[in-house]
């Protein structure tokens, strides 16, 4: 029996299985995303402080994000933390508390560049007007910082989409494992399945990734 | 940490990190190469060609490295087309980074002011001139800073090298983890030789960046 | 009988559905010196791009030496040659050095003799002041140093007609003084036909030989240089200058 390839992505119920397998990768980036953001505002802020301690260590903590590969980053957390802290977390837990960290790095610079590049007459006009230290950061700098950093926040979130295809790594089921599955399942009727697979989700990183990307160039390109 | 587990694997650490470099200095030349080319086509809008390369750039930037290597190492041999693990990384990496390299030179390009392209045109420049002349001088001391944020990725897309089973930096890391069940001491090593080639690099492409920028626009 | 230089007729440019120019027409006889005047908005500096090309018009005629010009991409380096054009900003090239920038028209455009056209440059520079910085980068001028060169720049292409676009707006005031020197003396002296938009009310009441008035896209009055700022005939004119007088 001669089967076209593509029958391999709706046999059985595999397109569901590739669609959930989808939204574990995507769910895992949001709530990196999310855990990420809220991190590295505080510490991008930090390292806009004039204790010099402080932002040295954060600057510390930026570079070693920076050096180490996102696949060795997985690693180190899913040998390190078991092994060395006795902490037992599910490799999805482990998966989004290792992307958080990185993202949280990367954010603060994010924030700490926008901070800093707020024109210095802006603090000055809002310093004539008596705004104090916090009411200056709220009214003046944080909303201007704000839009300056959007598209390299948006940017960053296509990077930590891009890096769940790692997930697989550490055996989470995500979107790359379970085609792996479905391929390996079906070697025997769909020996081209595997081209179908990797296409499809080679394909559905497209679709999550493009958009954010093109949303991003868009906001830059306004700001120029 | 046992030191002398470390020492006796600094041997094949050795091995790997030449090897680590040699696949990025090749895929980096690759990507260099085919990040000209298809900002040339946009820039100047070559019919079809142009397209095709905006295309290629969008669908590689956007996609994980890790689906594109298993492509052509697991998926091509299906139809025919098999290729070496080293050969498969190489031509990755200059395909995927080819794509980040197309979008930092096109973005110098596109940051060249206005008023200096209006300058050029009003002494007469015609469209080749103008780039010769105007917009590529500038517009690349203008991708710079992107060109060489992207050579560090580049470097540490390499370890995804390792889900293909190139003996590069990552695998060799992870072979001797499993094999001797000491993560500590490897781990470190990794980390450590990756830190060898990224902190010199980096400090390197910031002077570059400045000298670079300083001819062209003094400051 | 005066020569032609160039001669607009019914021209009109929109920004899509936006109109910003109407019908603009004037001409321009061989060493003449018209002035655009008007308030900021008014398309003074649009109108005097479109007649380098940096602007595209929607319709209307444009004849330069009596030739009748189609105004695509194509056409413009061409004449470009012969019209100089000098902008707010200076905008020399950063990466090159005063003197290349001066011979990148006559060499690559002009194709001239490198010897011939770099004995020119200097001599051009040496006019206005500047024949010791040759060799320097834009970075180590002045702004009035770089308007200087900028003019320079432009006039090595042997332009028959000159091009100023508020070219003393980011100067500091001191250094207007000696720009405008310049821009005269290439009246004077030369002959050069030029269209200048200031908002230098002296200069332009000293130097313009006629005054072109205007407003919203529109030209509302044409009027000889002495005679405008003497008794303009419209009374937004007379508003304006008003304006600009303290």
């Amino acid at each position: 029996m001669v089967h076209l390839g593509t029958n391999i992505l709706f046999a059985g119920n595999n397109f569901v299985r590739l669609l959930e397998g989808l939204w574990t990768t995507v769910w895992i980036a949001i709530c990196a995303l999310i855990i990420g953001l809220i991190l590295g505002t505080g510490l991008g802020i930090l390292r806009t402080s004039k204790n010099r301690p402080v932002r040295i260590l954060l600057r510390l903590y930026l570079e070693f994000f920076r050096i180490v590969p996102s696949v060795v980053l997985l690693f180190l957390f899913y040998y390190i933390l078991p092994r060395q802290l006795n902490l037992n977390l599910p490799a999805e837990q482990m998966a989004v508390l290792a992307f958080a960290l990185w993202v949280a790095a990367e954010f603060s610079d994010i924030v700490r560049g926008a901070l800093i590049s707020v024109p210095q007459h802006q603090k000055e006009s809002g310093l004539a007007l008596g705004l104090n230290g916090w009411q200056l950061f709220r009214y003046v700098l944080l909303p201007q910082a704000l839009v300056l950093e959007l598209p390299a926040t948006i940017n960053l979130a296509t990077r930590v989409v891009k890096t769940t295809s790692l997930l697989m790594l550490i055996s989470v089921m995500d979107v790359i494992n379970i085609g792996q599955q479905i391929i390996e399942a079906n070697r025997q009727t769909y020996p081209n399945g595997i081209f179908w697979i990797y296409g499809i989700i080679f394909l559905f990183y497209f679709i999550v990734d493009y958009p954010l990307s093109l949303w991003a160039r868009r906001l830059a390109a306004k700001q120029h | 940490m046992d030191l002398s587990i470390m020492q006796q694997a600094i041997p094949q650490f050795v091995k790997a990190f030449e090897l680590t470099l040699w696949l990025s200095f090749v895929g980096i030349l690759g990507a260099l190469l085919v990040g000209v080319c298809c900002s040339l086509l946009q820039y100047f809008k070559v019919p079809f060609l142009g397209k095709v390369a905006s295309v290629y750039v969008e669908l590689f930037r956007n996609t994980p490295l890790l689906i594109q290597l298993f492509f052509l190492y697991y998926a091509f041999p299906v139809i025919g087309i098999k290729l070496p693990a080293q050969v498969c990384g190489i031509i990755g990496l200059a395909f995927l980074g080819g794509s980040y390299m197309a979008e930092g030179f096109t973005g110098g390009f596109n940051g060249v002011s206005q008023s200096q392209l209006d300058a050029g045109k009003a002494i007469g420049l015609n469209k080749f001139q103008l780039a010769r002349y105007v917009v590529f001088p500038q517009g690349f001391t203008l991708s710079v800073p992107a060109l060489a944020a992207n050579v560090i990725f580049l470097i540490k897309e390499t370890s995804i090298f390792s889900v293909i089973a190139i003996p590069e930096l990552t695998n060799t890391a992870l072979d001797l983890v499993g094999l001797y069940y000491r993560s500590n001491e490897y781990l470190f090593m990794l980390v450590l030789a990756y830190a060898i080639i990224l902190i010199p690099l980096s400090i390197i492409l910031t002077i570059l960046e400045r000298k670079v920028r300083y001819g062209s626009f003094g400051n | 009988m005066p020569e032609q230089i160039l001669k607009i007729d019914k021209l009109n440019k929109y920004y899509g559905q936006h109109q910003v120019l109407y019908d603009i027409s004037f001409e321009i006889q061989k060493g003449e010196v018209v002035a655009l005047l008007g308030p900021s908005g008014s398309g003074k500096s649009t109108l005097i791009r479109c007649l380098n090309g940096l602007e595209q018009f929607q319709s209307g005629f444009l004849f330069f030496g009596g030739k009748q010009i189609t105004p695509q991409e194509k056409n413009w380096p061409q004449l470009r040659q012969k019209i100089g054009m000098v902008f707010q900003s200076y905008d020399l090239f950063p990466n090159l050095s005063v003197l290349d920038n001066i011979l990148l028209g006559p060499l690559k455009v002009q194709k001239r003799q490198r010897a011939e056209a770099t004995a020119e440059a200097l001599k051009l520079l040496q006019r206005v002041g500047l024949e010791k910085y040759a060799e320097v980068y834009p970075r180590q001028l002045s702004g009035g140093q770089k308007q200087r060169v900028a003019i320079v720049r432009a006039l090595a292409l042997h332009p028959e007609l000159m091009l100023f676009d508020e070219v003393t707006a980011s100067l500091d005031p001191e250094m207007v003084r000696g720009i405008l020197e310049i821009i005269r003396e290439l009246s004077e002296r030369d002959n050069m036909t030029m269209i200048i938009v200031t908002h230098e009310m002296n200069f332009a009441a000293q130097i313009a030989d006629r005054i072109l008035f205007l407003e919203e896209g529109r030209i509302l009055e044409q009027t000889p240089g002495k005679e405008f700022f003497q008794h303009a005939k419209t009374q937004r004119a007379r508003e304006f200058l008003e304006s600009m007088t303290f």
